[in-house]
């Protein structure tokens, strides 16, 4: 029998909490609980990210269930006194979505931000220590495994993962199912199962959070995969920029070994699988399959031709099975709930949930986990709050670098594999930029291919010299410098590549173009005719100006300006001299009376 | 691991730690009054005294968690009892030699241990 508490502290530990101070608050509550001779009745446990980073540090305090957002350690000794010594909450630190009149606190469910939600995926982020197996093991953990084990054939194991619709949540959302059965029909003497946790995405961390909140799921669906195909060796390979989830994930394992999880002889049958963590070093192309494997081999991480496909000759050119976390994260929910509970959520061809990473123009910044078919916009103003500061919506982008961007006439668009498709943007791993009125679309695209030029492995000439013209042409169009023939060329180009790259990588790299230009022609077209830029983010096409009527002639700008561009005479109208002005906008926030404006 | 009854057994002995983080509408809730009143009374180690006993029964649906000052400090230590479905009972005068009672009596067998209640006692 564990001890009981009375009263649990769960701090998140996820890196957008620990970055905000969380440990030392995990360590702070400690410290007076010990003090106050309170260890025995109240346990802190640190826990895996709760979704809304944008109010970090979060705690909450069970069994009331009352959320703190934004705790810093000088909070700690009142939160202590009160809520845990006396049981009357510290109502200025609760999320105040959750508190209701008469003081009472709404159950986070109903809150606005979680409403909508249908966590899966993170089924366990949030809820359990994520260093400790015995709590997985108490939300139903290793259940799953030890069915698979001793119920099933492989053959149900994989019918039973065809049943549920699951597809790779990685981006290209093939089936699960078939992947595993083409793994498990190849010949070969050694088999092994592989997970992809080499996240690349600018803005996303779906994957980090489960790894972080929740290591023990992705190490019992890998020994299932394995069982399913016959493999008994696994690899997860996990960038080294995610030192948090590395180490969870390394304790988990050491942990699934001591209880025979891991290893030979599991739940006394002859199964037997061990577990590997392999670094990577962050390049986005080792997120490619066939580059993955490359570099779990210790080779360049430089992609090779497919087929063969890694089902039939992968790591060390042996059959290999490869998923990415958050599907393997759905896994044994879906052997211990069974097939149809999993096919009845989403919509007819996108099964289940998916983990989206909001950022950019929105309130809520964090995870969130949708049911597949949920509208973008319920996902923009429901879940994520909205758009910061009164501005309107311009456009969402998705899929990152490989995506594209979904436009404000299309906010209605289900959310799901084949509709994000048909309008030519992708699921993609789950980053979802959310975009105002003030971002540049040219700019955005520019952005996104600066990246992949960065980024491209350079083995193909398609990616490595094509993305590279394409970010030429992006420049010379930011700079005012661009004509109508660029805007085709641009075209031409981006359907080469998209033709010819080895990998998928550089087969996407052009889609933040192509999005934009369908969507946001205009915006194009107005930085090549007009030389202007409508968001007025491109400095080149940006000018200031002093409007005479309004000057008063307080020379404040002219004293401010870093490089000495404006000019005039005391109480009469200023000017900006446009060939000296670097653009920096020091004299727009100067002026106290409005009286300078950007074209 | 050898079996899936291993598995069980690791599962029961950490259940409760875990349930008490769910949301449940099905739970009983034992609540200590801990205001300056419950505590200069003796509230603590009847509280102490409740989690022991529920640890040592291993009830799995019960929380035991603290409240304020209900407004009777001379009854003090209070200790109210939440049933689903019933209605709230409250203990006062509680003592640590009270609580095993309760527990066997009301929690367990539920049927509330009338000498003890706040009737009784007035």
């Amino acid at each position: 029998m564990s001890k009981v508490y009375r009263s649990h502290i769960l701090v998140c530990g996820g890196t957008g909490c620990s970055s905000s101070g969380s440990v030392k608050i995990q360590e702070e509550f400690e410290r007076q609980l010990k003090e106050k001779g309170l260890d025995n009745e109240v346990k802190v446990v640190p826990t895996g990210c709760f979704g809304l980073c944008a109010l970090g540090p979060i705690i909450i305090i069970y069994p009331e269930g009352a959320f703190y957002s934004m705790v810093q350690v000088s909070d700690i000794e009142e939160i202590v006194e009160e809520h845990i010594i006396k049981g009357r909450m510290v109502k200025r630190l609760l999320y105040e979505e959750t508190v209701e009149k008469e003081d009472n606190i709404k159950s986070l469910n109903e809150v606005d931000f979680y409403k909508k939600q249908l966590r899966i995926a993170l089924r366990n982020c949030g809820v359990i220590n994520p260093e400790d197996i015995e709590e997985y093991i108490a939300v139903d953990g290793y259940q799953a495994l030890g069915k698979v084990l001793t119920e099933m054939t492989p053959e149900q194991v994989i019918d039973i993962v065809k049943a549920s619709g699951l597809r790779g949540r990685g981006g290209a959302g093939f089936s699960t199912g078939m992947k595993w059965m083409f793994t498990a029909n190849a010949q070969g003497d050694q088999k092994y199962v592989a997970c992809n946790a080499d996240e690349g995405d600018p803005g996303a961390f779906m994957d980090r959070s489960i790894l972080e909140g929740d290591p023990h799921t992705i190490i019992e669906a890998m020994a299932i995969a394995a069982y399913a195909v016959g493999a008994n060796k696994g690899f997860i390979y996990i960038r080294a920029e995610y030192p948090i989830a590395v180490k969870r994930l390394q304790i988990a394992i050491d942990q699934a070994k001591k209880e025979g999880l891991l290893g030979d002889n599991i739940f006394g049958t002859d199964f037997c699988f061990d577990l590997e963590l392999r670094l990577g070093a962050g390049a986005f192309v080792c997120g490619e399959e066939t580059a993955l494997m490359n570099s779990i081999e210790g080779k360049r991480g430089e992609p090779r031709p497919r087929p063969p496909f890694p089902a039939v000759k992968g790591l060390f050119a042996k059959p290999t099975l490869l998923n990415n976390v958050e599907t393997y994260a759905n896994i044994p929910v879906i052997i211990n709930n069974g097939p149809e509970w999993f096919s009845a959520i989403g919509t007819e061809k996108s099964k289940g949930t998916k983990v989206f990473a909001l950022g950019g123009k929105i309130k809520h910044t964090g995870l969130v986990e949708v049911p597949m078919g949920t509208t973008l916009r319920e996902i923009i103003e429901e879940v994520g709050g909205g758009i910061p500061n009164g501005k309107k919506f311009k456009a969402a982008q998705t899929g990152g670098p490989s995506g594209g961007c979904i436009p404000a006439h299309l906010i209605d668009t289900p959310i799901d594999y084949d509709s994000l498709m048909s309008i030519g943007s992708m699921m993609g791993s789950g980053g979802l930029i959310v975009m105002d009125e003030d971002n540049c679309m040219v700019d955005i695209a520019k952005f996104f291919l600066e990246f992949t030029v960065d980024e491209s492995c350079g083995k193909c000439s398609p990616c490595r010299i094509g993305t590279k013209r394409l970010y030429e042409i992006l420049e010379k169009i930011t700079s005012g410098k661009g004509t109508l023939k660029d805007l085709e060329n641009l075209e031409d180009l981006c359907i080469s590549i998209k033709e010819s790259a080895l990998c998928g990588l550089g087969q996407t790299a052009p889609n933040p173009i192509l999005s934009t230009l369908r969507y946001f022609k205009d915006e194009y077209i107005a930085h090549v005719v007009d030389k202007k830029c409508p968001a007025g983010v491109c400095k080149a096409l940006l000018s200031y100006i002093i409007i005479a009527d309004k000057c008063k002639g307080c020379s404040a700008c002219s004293r401010k300006c870093p490089v000495g561009a404006i000019s005039g005479e005391i109480k009469k109208p200023y000017v900006i001299d446009q060939d000296k002005c670097i653009k920096c906008g020091v004299c727009m926030e100067t002026c106290k009376f409005d009286s300078i404006v950007v074209e | 691991m050898k079996s899936l009854a291993e598995l069980q057994e690791i599962r029961n002995k950490v259940l409760n730690q875990v349930n008490l983080r769910k949301e449940r509408e099905d739970g009983v809730r034992i609540v200590v009054g801990m205001a300056t009143c419950g505590i200069a009374a003796g509230a603590r180690p009847v509280l102490n005294a409740f989690m022991a006993e529920v640890e040592k029964r291993n009830l799995v649906n019960v929380t035991v968690a603290q409240t304020g000052c209900i407004g009777m400090c001379r009854l003090e230590p209070i200790v109210e009892v939440y049933m689903p479905g019933e209605e709230k009972v409250t203990y006062v005068n509680m003592t640590e030699d009270k609580v095993a009672r309760i527990i066997t009596e009301h929690i367990i067998n539920q049927k509330p241990v009338a000498e003890f209640t706040i009737g009784a006692a007035e």
